[in-house]
Parts: C-alpha cells; structure tokens; sequence
C-alpha cells in the first residue's frame, strides 16, 4: 500500500465492521497535538523555518526502529497530490480539512493499513492520530502512546513542567489530547433523545456533534463525542471518562433500537424497504440522500431484512459516496449533476449482491 | 459569562427547519430555518437565523470545523482578561509582547492561537484564569516526554516518595520508611 493505493481505494482501517460494538460505534479516534521546541508555531512560522520542520519529521518517522514497531511510514508532501487526492484524505478521516486548505509546507505520514496518519504542520507541528474501527479507545490510545515515545527520542517536544505539551491553540494544551468516537444513533434521533444526551455530556468535559453536517442537521444520524477538557487530568482519564460515557450511550441506542424493533417493527421495515428501493433504482442520488439511505441500511442489518449486507459494506458505502472520492473514479472535475448520477450508479454496483431476505 | 468556577467545555446544537413562522433575527427578512442551540457554562442561548446569515456565521461548517468555535470563545475570555487589566494599566504603553517571537497578546485575541512556546511563559499570568476556566485546571497532570521531559518524572517520583515516607513515619513503620528513604537517595543521585 502506498499513498496512491490510499486515494485510489475507498476502504481503509477505520471502517472494518468487526470492532467491539460495531453496531453503534463506527470507530474510536486518538489524536495528540505535538510542536517541537526552538520554532513558532505553524501559523506564524516563516517558510523556511516550515521547511525545516518538515524535514526533521521526515527524518523522525523514517526510523528503522519505527519502521519494526509499526510498520513502514510513508511521508508524502500535501502539494505532491491533486486537489482531489487531498480531499479524498480528508473523506476517509485521515486528514483535517483545515490542513488542505493550503497544502504548501505541509505533509502527511500515513501507515500502509491507514490506522496512523500524522498531519504534518497543521496547527501544530505534528498532529498524530489513530484510528480504529469499533469502540476500542483503549488500544487506540495505546498505538499513539507508542508512536509518540518512538518519535520523541529524535524529536525535541516542546514541553513544560508545568503546562504539558505546548500547543498553538491553548483549548488543547497540556496532554494536547483528542480523543473521540464516531457513533450511529439513529434511534435515539428518531425518539428525539439526542438533545438530552448533549445537554448531559456537555456537563463532563465533553462535547457531541453531528458528524456529517455540510449542512444543518447530522446527515445520516452520525455523531462524534469528543473530550474538550486537555489539561488537569491525565491521558488515561481522559480516554476512560469518553469510553464510560460511549458505553452508556451504546447502551441506550441498543435499548431503544430494542424497543422500536418490538413497537415499530413495520414502520421500519417499510423504512429499509424503501432505502432499499431508493438506492437500488434511482438514477440522480445526492450525498445527504444516500447517507440517510445508509443510516437505514444499518439498521436493517440488524432487524435482518436485507441479505448480504454487511457493515464492512455499508461503511464502505459512506467513503464511496463523497464527492472527491467520485471525482477520483471519474478521473476529471465533476458538476453535482454528475456527481448525484455517479453516485447512484456506484451504489448499485456495489448493492449488486444484497437482497431482500 | 459566569466569572470563576468550571469551565466545561460549549456545546453547539444545530437544527434545522423546513418551514418557519419566525423571521432570521440578523436580516430580519428570510424565515429562520437554523436554529442553534449554545450551552456554555450551563446558560442556554437559543439564536434563529435564515440559512445565508447562518452559513455568514460560520454556523453550517460545524460538522466540519470542530474547533472554531471552542477556539472563538478561547480568544472571546482573553480579551475580557485585557480590557479588565487595561483599566487599570497605563494603556498608552507598548502591547506586552514575547520576545521569541514577537507575537502580542492583541494578536492572541484576535486568532486564538499563541506565537511559539515561550508565549506561554510570557502570557503566564493572563492564560492562567482563561485555562482554568476552559479547563476547569492550568496544571498538567499528565504524560511527560521521556526524553525531552528531562528529570521532570524523576522529580515527580521522588516528590511521590516522599510523601509515602511521611506517611510511613506517621504510622510508625520504621522499616518502610527506611527503604523508602534509600530509594528516594538512589533516585537523588541520579538527577546529581
């Protein structure tokens, strides 16, 4: 795998439908904001101190001892990729929007199965995040603990006693820690629960948002909860504090899902049936129609209406459906007509082999 | 905004309406079909917006932009630590500036971000409230590099020790405390 495999493929690590809870949890995500000492931070950086920096992290992450602990790095400059790789990396969560919005100076580290990319001159000099499917914060928190002390015995962290790991935006000082967990929480919209969820959240140091939300609502009932507190706990407390809340909430997406599966089962069986239709014969699809399709389809998995559907499938479906990643098999710049009957065909392509049980 | 206390972090709800009676309150002329929802601090603040003021807001790239606005507040509270100390500084004196970087505390308010590291240490007394406030803490508590941390976690040790012996001495356990002493003169050894 390289990163031409990493555009040119819409699967990747963090959608494999085998992690723990994978009927909720889409995947679990650590990432840790790290500067190195002696250089301002990227935003008030002049390019040759940019330039710099990106050499010592090349440098850093072409190791021998990194390459046995995990695996090949591959270090690829953001202005080496189209305007559309680019954003296909930012599709697939391996990079933020925020860092191609100027790809000058900047890179990104990816390992070849996609779990570790390290976005390189962002608004830190090194953002290292990991990601995995399902609800496994732990393990995910474990792989960055590792990558971070491989990468330190080369790199000069800037660090102090007293404020941690120095940041440019104070918010993340201290661990410069993020971790979240992206869920699916269909039930809990659909009984209106999702606001008190929030509201309760928002009093632990944590924060839920929709996650597919170009426009105004969670596209596809997709929600990311994250820590917003950095500092004054540890990075063991942090992760423990999200997984405990995470649990809680899978717990009552599963007993409501139960409930309307007993209360409800033909209103959503017609729901699925129709998704179903839907994606199987419309010609014109937009994204936000088909991420409403594939929430459905998720829950059909579970009520077992629809056969050889699998999550792996319906995740990849997500990946698949976005604009650059369309553009990409296009090989040319798309309008949303096109894009809207791409889509559509491609979802039937892939749809070929489901059928109704 | 509240002064003191926990800061625990803000919440954004948005939703979104296809029809609605109520007019956007900033143009005042399109029906408001985005309705936020902000909880900072335990206040609930409800604004109502048409979708082209919404998206003027910044509003609809939520999903997108995580960090803006936890980050706008961030900068929102320096500035009120500023306009609190100018009050009583002489206001016509140079803008305390680092002196790494150059980087002035007006230009923190703006962006939200600080110059390099050192900022920190010259913007110490000023970022000390705000963390608080964001953090509900302005100490860290967690890991320390191996390498580049120095003597830091040995010195954390030691302190840590030290408080066992005493501990120790206090319950009498002479013998405890004695090994915990010898370990504690290894350890000082070390950082020489």
């Amino acid at each position: 795998m390289s990163i031409k495999d990493t555009v040119n493929n819409a699967r990747t690590k963090w959608m494999e439908g085998t992690g723990p809870d994978h009927d909720v949890v889409i995947s679990s995500r650590i990432r840790l904001a790290r500067n190195i000492s002696g250089y301002p931070f990227p935003h008030f950086m002049s390019e040759e101190e940019a330039g710099e920096v990106l050499h010592a992290v090349k440098l850093a992450v072409s190791s021998k001892e990194i390459e046995k602990v995990i695996g090949a790095l591959e270090f690829t400059e953001l202005n080496e990729l189209t305007a559309v790789e680019r954003q296909i990396l930012v599709e697939k969560h391996l990079v933020s929007p925020q860092h191609i919005e100027n790809p000058v100076n900047r890179a990104v580290v990816i390992t070849p199965d996609e779990s570790v990319s390290i976005m390189v001159n962002e608004e830190d000099h090194l953002r290292i995040q990991c990601l995995l499917p399902g609800l496994q914060l732990e393990e995910t928190w474990s792989l960055a603990d590792k990558i971070d002390d491989l990468l330190e015995k080369t790199l000069d962290y800037s660090f102090s006693e007293k404020r941690g790991y120095l940041t440019s935006c104070p918010t993340n000082v201290g661990t410069g820690l993020r971790a979240s967990v992206m869920m699916h929480l269909p039930c809990l919209v659909m009984t209106k629960q999702v606001g008190k969820i929030v509201n309760t959240i928002s009093h632990l140091g944590l924060a839920v948002r929709g996650y597919y939300g170009e426009g105004t609502e969670a596209y596809g009932n997709f929600f990311q909860v994250s820590n917003q507190v950095t500092m004054g706990q540890t990075e063991e407390e942090i992760v423990k504090n999200l997984v405990t809340v995470s649990k809680q909430i899978v717990s009552q997406e599963r007993t409501i899902r139960e409930v309307i599966f007993k209360e409800s089962k033909p209103y959503l069986e017609d729901r699925i049936y129709r998704a179903f239709g839907n994606m199987n014969y419309a010609r014109m699809m937009t994204s936000e129609e088909a991420l409403k399709n594939i929430s459905d389809f998720r829950l059909g998995i579970e009520l077992g209406v629809l056969k050889g559907l699998t999550y792996d499938l319906v995740n990849e479906l997500i990946i698949l459906t976005r604009p650059a990643f369309l553009m990409k098999k296009a090989g040319r710049n798309l309008t949303p007509e096109e894009r809207d009957s791409l889509r559509a065909l491609l979802i039937r392509e892939k749809l070929s082999k489901v059928r109704i049980n | 905004m509240e002064k003191g206390g926990n800061y625990w972090g803000c919440i954004l709800v948005i939703q979104s309406s296809n029809k609605s009676e109520m007019l956007c309150e900033k143009c005042q002329k399109k029906p408001a079909t985005v309705h936020l929802t902000k909880i900072v601090n335990g206040n609930k603040t409800e604004t109502n917006l048409c979708e082209v003021c919404a998206q003027a807001e910044n509003a609809m790239g939520f999903g997108w932009k995580p960090d803006w606005m936890l980050q706008n507040i961030f900068a929102d509270l320096f500035n009120q630590t500023i306009a609190g100390n100018q009050a009583l500084s002489d206001t016509g004196a140079r803008p305390v500036h680092c002196e790494q970087c150059g980087f002035t505390e007006t230009q923190f308010a703006k962006v939200g971000k600080l110059g390099c590291p050192k900022c920190y240490t010259v913007f110490e007394n000023k970022l000390d409230p705000v963390l608080r406030r964001v953090h509900g803490n302005s100490v860290h508590t967690g890991k320390i590099p191996r390498r580049t941390g120095g003597t830091i976690s040995l010195r954390k040790e030691i302190e840590a020790l030290k408080r066992e012996l005493q501990a120790a001495v206090d319950r009498e356990e002479y013998e405890r405390a004695s090994e915990i002493r010898d370990k504690i003169r290894s350890l000082e050894n070390k950082i020489g």
